[in-house]
C-alpha cells in the first residue's frame, strides 16, 4: 500500500493484509540499496500472526516517492511521520544495517512511539571505508560486487525468500542495481553509504531509548562484524544479543534463525532480556 | 577478489548451493521422497503461506533439485533457477508463466526441431502465435513487434546452422519494446556465454546436453537473471497484478527482483507439474562438477575435426564459426571467445545415398538423436530431427538434404579423424 507522507507517497508492503487499529504494528527497514523485499519472510509471517506490517521503501528508494535522506536523523524523521501518516501510535521497530541505525535514532526521538527495537546487522559507528565511499559514487557496480562479497557467508543458502533454488548472491546483486536504478537523480549507494559513516549520535540515541531492545548479529557478519555493535549493546537500558550462524544477509541466508529470535522477542520480549 | 566468499567458475561448478549435510556426506545426497514432514500444523500452514521457505512437496521443490538450481544460477549469474523435467518443459513453463491465449511471440528462425514444433503448431492451437525472424535481421526482429507481443526467442547458436545470436542487440531491440529476451543456451553452456551477462533476461538449458553430459539423463533448466522490470513494461499482468490463485499475490511486490521465478514455481510447477526427478537432478549435478573440463576437450577436439573437414574435397560447407567462412565468424569471436560449441553441420557433396552411406559406415560417432554426450554422435536432420519441415523451411534453417550434423565428443582427436576419413571414402565408393 501507498501512504502518504510528507508529501510523498511512501510504499509499504503490508503481507497482503489491511491495517488493522487492533493490532500491534511493526515497521520493517531496510539498508543502503535495499527495498521491502529483503523483508518478504518476515512481513509475511508477522502479517499473519496477528501483526500489522509496514515495510517500507525508504523515500526515494523504488516504489516510494520523495527525496532520499541524506542523514540517518533525516531518515529516522521520515519513520516518524510514516507512524504518524498511519495512524499508528507506537510499533516495533526493525531494521537492518543503515535500517538499525534508522530504526535506532527514531527510537531515541521518539521513545514513547516505539514498544520494541530490533536492530538486525548493527554497528556503531557504522564506519564505511574511504575507498568503498568512493566506489560507491564512481564505481557503484565494482562496490556492489564488494558489498554482495563481504555480505555472503555460505556458497550454499538454505530455502529462502523466492524458495528453494534462490541463488542469494545473485538475487542481491540484482535487486543492488533494481534499487540504484530506480532513482535517476540521486546515487542512493553513496548517499547512504555516506549517512552510514557520518553517522554520530549511535550512543547518546541508544541511551534514550526505553523500549526492550533486540541486537541481531551474523557471526560471520564481515560489514556489520558482531563486535562492532559492543558500544550500542553498552548502553542499551533493556538490551538482548541473538548471534545468528551467517553474515550480512541475515533475512535471506539464516531465515529460520531470524525468525525464530524476532518472533520471540517481538511476542515476548521479557523472556529475552 | 577470490576465495570461498567470491569464487570461480570452476569452485562453483562444484560448490554451489551444496555442503555436507548432518550425515557428513560430501557428495549431494539424492532425497527420494515425495514429501517432507511438518514441525508441526502451524509450520505447515507457514510453509503453504511462503511466510517460511523450505520444502513440502517434490513437484514444487526438493533439496536435491535445489542444488542444482542453485548451481545453475551461480553459474549463469542469475537470482534462482527451477528444474524441470526436459528442455521442452523449461521452454514451456518460460511461455506458460508470461502469457496465455491471444499473445505472440518474435523467435529466432534457427531453432532445435522440437522448439519450432511448439511454436508454431502447437501453441498456435493455444491462441499463441509466433512470428519467426533470421537471428542476424535486426530490423527484421524490430519489425515483427505487435502490440500483443510478450517475449523474444533465440539460442545463442542456433541449431544446426550456429547462427550466432547478437544477444545485446536484440535483446535492446526486445527491451524497447518492453518485453523479455530468453535465451536457449544448450549447445553453448555457461561455460562458453553467459547470456545474462550480455543483456537476456532468461535462459533455459536442456540440461541433457552438455550440462549433464554423459547422454544418461533428460532435464531442463530455467535460470531467471532479475533485471527484466515487469511493472515498467506493462504488458505482464501475469507477474504485476493480483493472482487469484494464489491470495491475490502480486509477484512483483513480493520479489523485487525473481518474480517470474515466484510464478513460474508456484503456478507453473504446480499446476503443469513437469517437475525433475530428484535422480535426475544428482545426474545433471554430477556432470556439471567437470562441465569446464568437458567444455575446453570438447572444443579442442571440435577444432581438429573442423579444420579436417574444411579441407577435404568431399565437404561443400563446414558451418562452424570458428571458419572466416561462416557468416557469424566476427560476431562469434566477440561474444563467444572460447568457441561456439561443438554441434555443428556439414554437407557432403553428392547424393543423399552417399550420405545416408557416410553415416553408416561410421564406427566412433554412434548415429542418433542427441547432441551434447561425452560421446561423439552423427545425424542426418532432413529424416529426422527436422523432418517435419518442407524443403523451404528447412532451407531457411540452413538445412539441405545432405546436411550432416556432428556433435564431437571427448575421444581422442585422432580416433576421431580416423573415423571420419573412412565414412567418407565409404561416401566416395557409394557414388561411384
Amino acid at each position: 500500500m501507498h501512504i502518504q507522507v510528507n508529501n510523498a507517497s511512501l510504499y509499504c508492503y503490508t503481507g497482503g493484509k489491511p491495517l488493522d487499529p487492533g493490532k500491534p504494528t511493526v515497521v520493517f527497514i531496510h539498508g543502503v540499496l535495499n527495498d521491502h523485499s529483503v523483508w518478504i519472510l518476515q512481513s509475511r509471517y508477522f502479517a499473519n500472526h496477528g501483526w500489522n506490517v509496514l515495510a517500507l521503501d525508504l523515500p526515494g528508494h523504488c516504489r516510494s516517492g520523495g527525496t532520499p535522506a541524506t542523514t540517518v536523523e533525516e531518515a529516522a524523521d521520515w519513520v516518524i511521520a510514516l507512524l504518524d501518516a498511519a495512524g499508528i501510535q507506537q510499533a516495533a521497530l526493525v531494521g537492518h544495517s543503515f535500517g538499525s541505525l534508522v530504526a535506532l535514532e527514531a527510537a531515541g526521538r521518539a521513545p514513547e512511539r516505539v514498544r520494541q527495537l530490533a536492530l538486525v546487522g548493527t554497528a556503531y559507528p557504522m564506519q564505511v571505508s574511504q575507498a568503498l565511499i568512493e566506489a560507491s559514487r564512481d564505481a557503484p557496480q565494482k562496490a556492489l560486487d564488494m558489498v554482495n562479497v563481504f555480505s555472503r557467508s555460505t556458497l550454499a543458502p538454505p530455502p529462502s525468500a523466492l524458495g528453494p533454488g534462490t541463488w542469494i548472491y545473485g538475487a542481491s546483486m540484482a535487486l543492488g542495481k533494481k534499487v540504484l536504478a530506480s532513482n535517476k537523480t540521486v546515487n542512493l549507494f553513496h548517499t547512504g553509504f555516506v549517512a552510514c559513516d557520518s553517522y554520530r549520535n549511535g550512543e547518546a540515541a541508544m541511551q534514550k531509548v526505553t523500549c526492550p531492545t533486540l541486537f541481531v548479529l551474523g557471526e560471520t557478519d564481515q560489514m556489520t562484524p558482531p563486535k562492532s555493535a559492543r558500544s550500542l549493546i553498552a548502553n542499551a537500558q533493556k538490551g538482548a544479543v541473538v548471534t545468528l550462524p551467517g553474515g550480512h544477509h541475515q533475512m535471506t541466508e539464516t531465515p529460520e534463525h531470524m525468525l525464530k529470535a524476532l518472533a520471540g522477542f517481538l511476542k515476548k520480549p521479557q523472556d529475552l532480556l | 577478489m577470490a576465495g570461498y566468499a567470491d569464487p570461480g567458475f570452476d569452485t562453483l561448478a562444484l560448490h554451489a548451493g551444496a555442503t555436507p549435510d548432518a550425515t557428513g556426506a560430501r557428495a549431494v545426497p539424492i532425497h527420494l521422497t515425495t514429501s517432507f514432514v511438518f514441525e508441526s500444523s502451524e509450520h505447515a500452514a507457514s510453509l503453504f503461506n511462503m511466510e517460511r521457505a523450505g520444502h513440502v512437496y517434490s513437484r514444487i521443490s526438493n533439496p536435491t533439485n535445489a542444488v542444482l538450481e542453485q548451481r545453475i544460477s551461480a553459474l549463469e549469474g542469475g537470482v534462482g533457477a527451477i528444474s524441470v523435467a526436459s528442455g521442452q518443459a523449461a521452454l514451456h513453463l518460460c511461455i506458460a508463466t508470461l502469457m496465455g491465449a491471444g499473445s505472440h511471440i518474435v523467435a529466432s528462425t534457427a531453432l532445435y526441431g522440437g522448439s519450432q514444433n511448439l511454436l508454431h503448431y502447437t501453441l498456435r492451437r493455444f491462441g499463441i502465435e509466433t512470428t519467426f525472424v533470421k537471428p542476424g535481421d535486426l530490423e527484421g526482429w524490430r519489425a515483427a513487434v505487435r502490440p500483443n507481443t510478450k517475449l523474444f526467442f533465440g539460442e545463442t547458436v542456433g541449431n544446426p546452422g550456429l547462427d550466432v545470436l547478437n544477444t545485446p542487440e536484440v535483446a535492446a531491440i526486445a527491451h524497447a519494446a518492453g518485453v523479455p529476451l530468453l535465451v536457449d543456451s544448450t549447445l553453448t553452456s555457461p561455460w562458453l556465454v553467459q547470456p545474462l551477462g550480455q543483456g537476456a533476461d532468461l535462459v533455459y538449458h536442456s540440461a541433457t546436453k552438455f550440462l549433464s553430459g554423459h547422454g544418461t539423463v533428460i532435464g531442463g533448466l530455467v535460470v531467471d537473471g532479475g533485471s527484466f522490470d515487469w511493472d515498467a513494461s506493462g504488458k505482464f499482468p501475469e507477474l504485476s497484478a493480483p493472482y487469484e490463485g494464489f491470495h491475490n499475490m502480486v509477484f512483483t511486490e513480493e520479489a523485487s527482483v525473481g518474480a517470474f521465478l515466484l510464478r513460474a514455481r508456484r503456478e507453473g510447477l504446480r499446476d503443469f507439474g513437469a517437475c525433475l526427478s530428484p535422480h535426475s537432478a544428482w545426474l545433471i549435478l554430477q556432470g556439471i562438477e567437470t562441465l569446464s573440463l568437458r567444455m575446453e576437450r570438447h572444443m579442442r577436439n571440435t577444432q581438429r575435426v573442423v579444420e579436417f573437414l574444411a579441407k577435404h574435397p568431399m565437404i561443400s560447407r563446414v558451418g562452424h564459426p570458428m571458419l572466416e567462412s561462416h557468416p557469424d565468424h566476427a560476431l562469434a569471436q566477440k561474444l563467444l571467445p572460447r568457441g561456439a560449441g561443438s554441434v555443428f553441420s556439414f554437407d557432403i557433396k553428392g547424393s543423399r545415398a552417399q550420405g545416408q552411406a557416410f553415416v553408416e559406415a561410421l564406427k566412433v560417432f554412434s548415429h542418433l538423436a542427441n547432441v551434447g554426450d561425452c560421446r561423439s554422435l552423427v545425424i542426418h536432420p532432413a529424416s529426422t530431427t527436422h523432418f517435419r519441415m518442407d524443403d523451404e523451411a528447412l532451407a531457411k534453417g540452413g538445412i539441405s538434404q545432405g546436411t550432416i550434423r556432428l556433435s564431437i565428443g571427448l575421444e581422442e582427436a585422432d580416433d576421431l579423424l580416423d573415423d571420419l576419413k573412412r565414412a567418407l571414402r565409404a561416401a566416395e565408393k557409394a557414388g561411384a
